[in-house]
């Protein structure tokens, strides 16, 4: 008798080894593009703020569009279209160029919200023992509208940390793109994909939790 | 010595202030009462230079407040200012409010700029509550700590814009008591208030405005004794 190749093979320790690095890399891309997206949607939140006429005519409508098509279109998009351009950017970097700006389009209206949050006599306030402009930017503005819509960020950083899924269309292999590869051998998708949904629910939770615990702080 | 001449103020069309002139010597207190909108509170905006102005000019010591190369942060530093609504920083305890300024504006240390504070919060009698947020302090509390925060600045000349109008009757008291012993102490203030008695017993010269207009200034005797003005008289019969 043949013997029998066998292309399936179930789930091993080894495994859960595998969805554990797809999750740190999960994790990596998130914080890329939180951390640099959050920078941008702020100085694009101050922007909408200032600007008014201006902005409204050149920055509101280029963050409307990155808020308004799904992630999924633009990430194909940009993927592939992006070496026309001369930009031969690997998926990782892809997802981060995308990510990233989604989530500064996603910011900049929470941002200009926390700005707004700042009542306009608190400002003159400020003004009033000198401080300069940026000063006030800084020590008063910043601290106060920040922790008026820390709640709101909070909810758009775990929101793209589980949209950041969606770069394993493009071959990064983070949690999800993982756990296809494993479904695809072990033929176990309802092990696997629970798994996944653990891993992610563990990166989150800590984030949420943590988030918490300082809005209780500052609530004192 | 601040001096005020010829100043207009408009909000669009609406025009707030119609040419006031006024000088205010060092050392001493002037109250100014009116009615609401009467541009009482512009006036101080437009001293410290928070609000432009379309004519006329504000010096302070010399300089010219509106002026294109003044630098206003500066010039700010000699101006406290105390509003309406306390605005304390929510964020930061009492101490921390009111060294925050001579921190970063006036490049103090943290230990000096600590030090400040903590002695201007004895100053206005809250030397009990450095490390407290100012969510747990009472809107009197508050309010002189906002008075605090503009004299850690050191300035020359206090503004208080209807420091006491936005408290709770019994807390005006502590903040009148606040406001009356720096008088004592020489501060040169302009208070906007619509407290008479403290007009009347602090203020070395009252000031009256109606509409945009200063009516009629002069030392408290006079103008709550024999004022001359019809609209002075209208106004005092109705706050009496």
């Amino acid at each position: 008798m043949e013997p029998t190749v066998s292309f399936f093979s179930g789930f091993a320790p080894k495994d859960l080894l595998f969805l554990g690095e797809a999750a740190l890399r999960t994790m990596w891309i998130s914080v890329l593009s939180i951390s640099i997206g959050t920078v941008l949607g702020v100085i694009f939140g101050w922007i909408l703020y200032e600007g008014k006429w201006a902005a409204a005519l050149t920055v509101a409508p280029i963050l409307d569009v990155f808020r308004s098509v799904p992630l999924i279109i633009q990430l194909v998009l940009f993927y592939n279209f992006a070496p026309i351009v001369g930009l031969n950017l690997d998926p990782f970097a892809s997802g981060v160029v995308i990510l990233t700006i989604y989530t500064a389009s996603l910011v900049a209206n929470v941002a200009r919200g926390g700005i707004e949050a700042v009542q306009p006599s608190m400002r003159r306030a400020a003004r009033s023992l000198g401080m300069s402009y940026w000063q006030d930017l800084r020590h008063v503005v910043l601290p106060i509208g920040g922790r008026a819509v820390f709640p709101a960020w909070v909810g758009v950083a775990l929101g793209v940390m589980k949209d950041s899924a969606l770069v394993s269309v493009l071959g990064y292999v983070e949690l999800l793109k993982a756990s296809q590869i494993l479904i695809t051998r072990t033929q176990e998708p309802f092990l696997i994909l629970t798994l996944a949904g653990a891993f992610y629910f563990a990166l989150s939770y800590p984030i949420s939790r943590y988030a918490a615990s300082l809005e209780r702080k500052w609530a004192q | 010595m601040i001096e005020i001449h010829d100043l207009h103020k408009y909000f669009g069309s609406l025009h707030v202030l119609k040419g006031i002139n006024l000088n205010v010597e060092k050392g001493e207190v002037l109250s100014v009462i009116g009615a609401s909108g009467s541009g009482k509170s512009t006036l101080l905006y437009c001293i410290n230079g928070l609000e432009p102005v379309q004519q006329g000019k504000v010096v302070v010591d010399g300089t010219d407040v509106h002026a294109k190369g003044t630098d206003i942060n500066k010039l700010r530093q000699q101006l406290g200012m105390v509003f309406q609504q306390w605005n304390s920083f929510p964020h930061l305890t009492a101490l921390e409010n009111v060294a925050l300024a001579p921190k970063i504006v006036k490049g103090k240390s943290k230990a000096e700029a600590r030090e400040i504070a903590a002695q201007q919060l004895k100053h206005v009698g809250l030397g009990e509550k450095l490390d407290v947020y100012p969510s747990a302090l009472s809107g009197g509390q508050q309010q002189r700590l906002a008075i605090a925060r503009a004299l850690a600045m050191e300035p020359e000349y206090m503004l208080f814009d209807e420091a006491t109008s936005a408290l709770d009757p019994e807390l005006v008291g502590e903040v009148l008591e606040t406001m009356r012993m720096l008088a004592e102490e020489g501060m040169t203030m302009i208070c906007v208030t619509h407290e008479m008695g403290f007009a009347r017993d602090v203020s070395d010269r009252v000031a009256f405005f109606h509409q945009g207009v200063m009516e009629e200034i002069g030392p408290p005797e006079q103008i709550f004794g024999t004022p001359q003005s019809e609209h002075t008289q209208k106004f005092l019969a109705n706050v009496r």
